[in-house]
């Protein structure tokens, strides 16, 4: 088809925004130089020409990107999604618990084991997907806060994980479910729905609309868009990546357990503001929060290749984050002068 | 020049000259991105006396009262107070100089007592360093004795209402020891026995020395409470009289006095049938009974003054805040307009009030500000948008409205005013809008925008389009109108025809 290539063509606003891109994409360079700088000083090795550390570092970030993904779209909204760890944690628990294999002990519904895969992963999307419908509709028709909604919901979802098996944790996993977590699936997850909400937000209506509620909502419901309904679309989306996140977790480690996914919501946050995403709404990319992911990754990597203690770890991460988003600022202010 | 500091030091010594201009102000400039808001005004305010200022929205009032309460800082020309030259750099260096403000928008805390609001930041404290509760609230009823206010100290003020939130305003700008009290339109959320409260605390005032710069638009207010007044246009300066000297008359020329020039390029066209009738339409506790009908080609003026309910209207029939009752029919057929969504399909287009609040995305470019409304339905194929052919559009829209930008990849945000009401404008036109309403389109913004803005709106009405035009500025309304209607209160007084229409009458009908 001749006009597909005119359909997809990039807007020129791309050629101005690339900048912004660049600029965290050299922040990821030097951190990665740092990091192979040291590890020629401290350990005699190279941080970079080792395969097997990159694969290993993506991975690790996976499951964080894969939410990174959604709370990204939430934050342009001008939002927040606090519940997405937690409902890892659900998502992982109930999913697993229909993805049990016959020859399994004590599985949690003995009549309903060696299902096939496709009913978990089913199950583990609606579940999200749910929760997030949930977050959207509290926030557009009790007009609570996004912070107050998705706190409830952290609290509540990982309640239910625990509940769910009064603690115990849910093994014996059917290798065709435990196949979404090996090798290298879950970093193609994490970019391919990366991809597809990368295209999602710049060709689509939905990606249009999502911009505008979070630069302008009052302008937005003057031209015709209904605020509520979209919201919604996006806390569920949110829900529904965080839902895959919880199943790709549970398949990873070829068990569930109730306190799956703590702190992941605040990693993704991280990652999405590293990447550039305005806390303020209307602007941010999934190009930006890929990389602010792989930035995470490099730095929890780096730190180990490194042997640094772990709490020293922590520090830093805390004080790189801050950093990357007063450095944002910074530059916000200063192409508003312009 | 004496600092501010200095000033407060000898203020505070006691030995300030007891001139009787307590303030003095001269050849006041100040200019906006675009607009001049004030052009060589002068202004005298003497001890013990109530001086009004008067003039149209836009006059300059607002900009020379917050001149004179620090909030913003002149370009050029003197303020002199006390006999002394200062320049205040901020709301502090003028309350502490002296000068207090009564804000039309109570800048009060809700969720605190009386008395914390009236004191805070200067709270009597104990021994200890606590606040001293106590010592609060009498200081607090000493106040309130003096000006025969009867409120407790200690009730929270959200429980207050709006009158008695504005005695708290005034005490706390007593309080400051203030000699110069800036109060503005302070009556328009006041009963009628809550008026006559306050003009006694104002003639109070005025038997202690105080100066008080009173704005309004009501002219019996000018009457029974001012002993000067000021009158604005424009932002010049057109005179000051006693205003014993005058009649009501003589003020609305004094106010409305120009001559309406070639700006207004109205088109002759043939008004064809009732595209939008309005009947009944009610907004509970905002506005009621209006009736009207718009004509395909045909402009419906609507005049009044802020807080008249012209805005309210407006949003109602486009669904912002659906009418409570009343009917709404387009071409003939009765519709329920619950939402904006429901209005633009209808073929409704609605520019805002307020462009920065309500119309632009301040923070993306003008393309993702111009695509937005016609994104509604259209422009997408295989669900992805045409971005391609959408740019297009507005790259031909910007160029026909003449955006001055070099790229549609501008943040609208660095556009002048003009531009921006220029883009919001083709986010509409884009739609082909059969009624197009259009909310005070020209404010703030230069004249030459303005004047293409207004060619615009002809153009469209020739091509059949009905269009509502809410302005502020009585000679565009009658420069362009068709048909005007009036409202005050929520009503509508009036309807003139283009033939009859003048500004005395426009004003008579609003400010009544």
């Amino acid at each position: 088809m001749t006009t597909s290539s005119e359909t997809l063509a990039a807007p020129r606003a791309r050629r101005r925004k690339l900048p912004t891109e660049l600029s965290i994409l050299l922040v990821l360079a030097g951190i990665a130089l740092t990091f192979e700088l040291l590890g020629w000083i401290f350990i005699g090795q190279s941080f970079l020409m080792n395969q097997q550390r990159l694969t290993i570092m993506i991975l690790q970030v996976s499951v964080v990107g894969i939410i990174a993904v959604g709370v990204t779209q939430v934050i342009i909204t001008g939002g927040i999604d606090l519940s997405s760890g937690s409902v890892v944690g659900m998502t992982a628990m109930i999913a697993a618990s229909f993805a049990q294999s016959a020859d399994w002990a004590r599985p949690v519904y003995p009549a309903l084991v060696g299902l096939p895969v496709v009913i978990p992963l089913v199950i583990g999307l609606a579940i999200g997907t749910l929760a997030g419908i949930i977050n959207g509709s509290l926030i557009s028709y009790t007009k609570i806060p996004p912070f107050i909604a998705t706190l409830g919901m952290m609290v509540s979802a990982r309640g239910v994980a625990k509940w769910y098996t009064k603690g115990q944790p849910v093994s014996g996993l059917t290798p065709d479910f435990t196949f979404i977590g090996m090798g290298i699936w879950p970093v193609v997850i994490f970019l391919g729905v990366a991809l597809i909400f990368h295209i999602a937000l710049r060709y689509t209506r939905y990606g249009k609309f999502t911009y505008a509620i979070g630069a302008n909502p009052q302008a937005a419901r003057v031209s015709g868009i209904n605020i509520e309904k979209h919201l919604i679309k996006v806390y569920a989306i949110a829900g529904m990546l965080a839902g895959l996140a919880g199943l790709v977790t549970a398949a990873r480690a070829q068990t569930a357990q109730a306190g799956m996914g703590v702190m992941y919501e605040l990693d993704a946050i991280a990652a999405a503001v590293i990447g550039g995403t305005s806390l303020a709404g209307g602007q941010g990319r999934i190009t930006g929060t890929v990389i602010g992911t792989i930035i995470l990754g490099t730095m929890t990597s780096g730190f180990t290749f490194l042997r640094v203690d772990a709490y020293y770890q922590e520090i830093i991460k805390g004080m790189i984050i801050v950093a990357a988003v007063v450095t944002d600022q910074y530059r916000q202010r200063k192409r508003k002068k312009v | 020049m004496v600092s501010p500091q200095t000033m407060r030091a000898v203020r505070e010594s006691g030995a300030v000259p007891n001139a009787s201009l307590l303030l003095e102000i001269s050849n006041a400039r100040k200019e906006f991105p675009g607009v001049v808001a004030l052009d060589d005004v002068s202004l005298k305010l003497r001890r013990g006396t109530v001086h009004a200022l008067m003039g149209e929205n836009g006059a300059g009032k607002s900009t020379l009262m917050k001149i004179i309460a620090g909030i913003y800082t002149p370009d050029s020309g003197e303020v002199k107070l006390r006999g002394v030259n200062i320049q205040l750099k901020s709301p502090l260096d003028a309350l502490e100089n002296g000068i207090a403000m009564i804000h039309q928008e109570l800048n009060l805390m809700p969720y605190m007592s009386v008395a914390e609001n009236i004191w805070i930041r200067r709270e009597p404290l104990t021994r200890l360093g606590f606040v001293d509760h106590g010592e609060l609230n009498r200081r607090t009823a000493a106040l309130f004795a003096k000006l025969n206010i009867d409120i407790d100290p200690e009730v929270q003020v959200s429980t207050l209402s709006v009158a008695s939130r504005q005695m708290v305003e005034i005490a706390k700008a007593v309080s400051y020891e203030s000699d110069v009290l800036i109060m503005d339109e302070p009556t328009s959320a006041l009963t009628e026995t809550e008026v006559a409260h306050l003009f006694s605390i104002i003639r109070d005032l005025r038997s202690q020395g105080k100066g008080i710069i009173y704005i309004t638009h009501k002219m019996n207010e000018l009457f029974e409470i001012a002993d000067e007044f000021s009158v604005f246009r424009d932002g010049r300066y057109i005179g000051t009289h006693a205003s014993t000297d005058v009649t009501r008359d003589d003020i609305i020329r004094m106010m409305v006095g120009r001559e309406i020039t070639q700006m207004f390029p109205k088109e002759e066209v043939p008004i064809g049938d009732v595209v939008l009738s309005v009947k009944d339409l009610a907004l509970k506790g905002v506005f009621s009974d209006i009736s009207f009908d718009v004509r395909a080609g045909e402009i419906l003026g609507i005049a009044g003054l802020v807080g008249s309910g012209r805005s309210n209207v407006a949003e109602t029939i486009f669904g912002v805040s659906p009418a409570t009752s009343g009917t709404i029919a387009i071409n003939g057929k009765p519709v329920t307009i619950g939402s904006p969504t429901v209005a633009i399909q209808h073929g409704m287009a609605f520019i805002t009030e307020d462009r920065k609040e309500t119309g632009c995305l301040l923070a993306l470019d003008i393309q993702e500000n111009m695509q937005l409304a016609v994104l509604q339905d259209g422009y997408t194929r295989f669900g992805f948008v045409t971005q391609g052919e959408l740019s297009r559009t507005c790259e031909e829209m910007s160029q026909k409205l003449r955006v001055k930008t070099p790229s549609l990849d501008e943040r609208v945000e660095n556009l002048s005013g003009g531009n921006q009401q220029k883009v919001l404008i083709g986010r509409w036109l884009l739609t082909n809008p059969k009624i197009l309403i259009l909310d005070e389109p020209t404010r703030g913004i230069d004249v030459g925008a303005k004047a293409e803005i207004h060619k615009l709106v002809s153009q469209l009405a020739r091509q059949g389009v009905a269009v509502i035009m809410i302005s502020s500025e009585l000679p565009e309304v009658l420069g362009m109108s068709d048909r005007i209607m009036v409202m005050h209160h929520g009503r509508a007084t009036g309807f003139l025809d283009r033939a009859e229409a003048d500004q005395v009458k426009i004003m008579d009908l609003a400010a009544r």
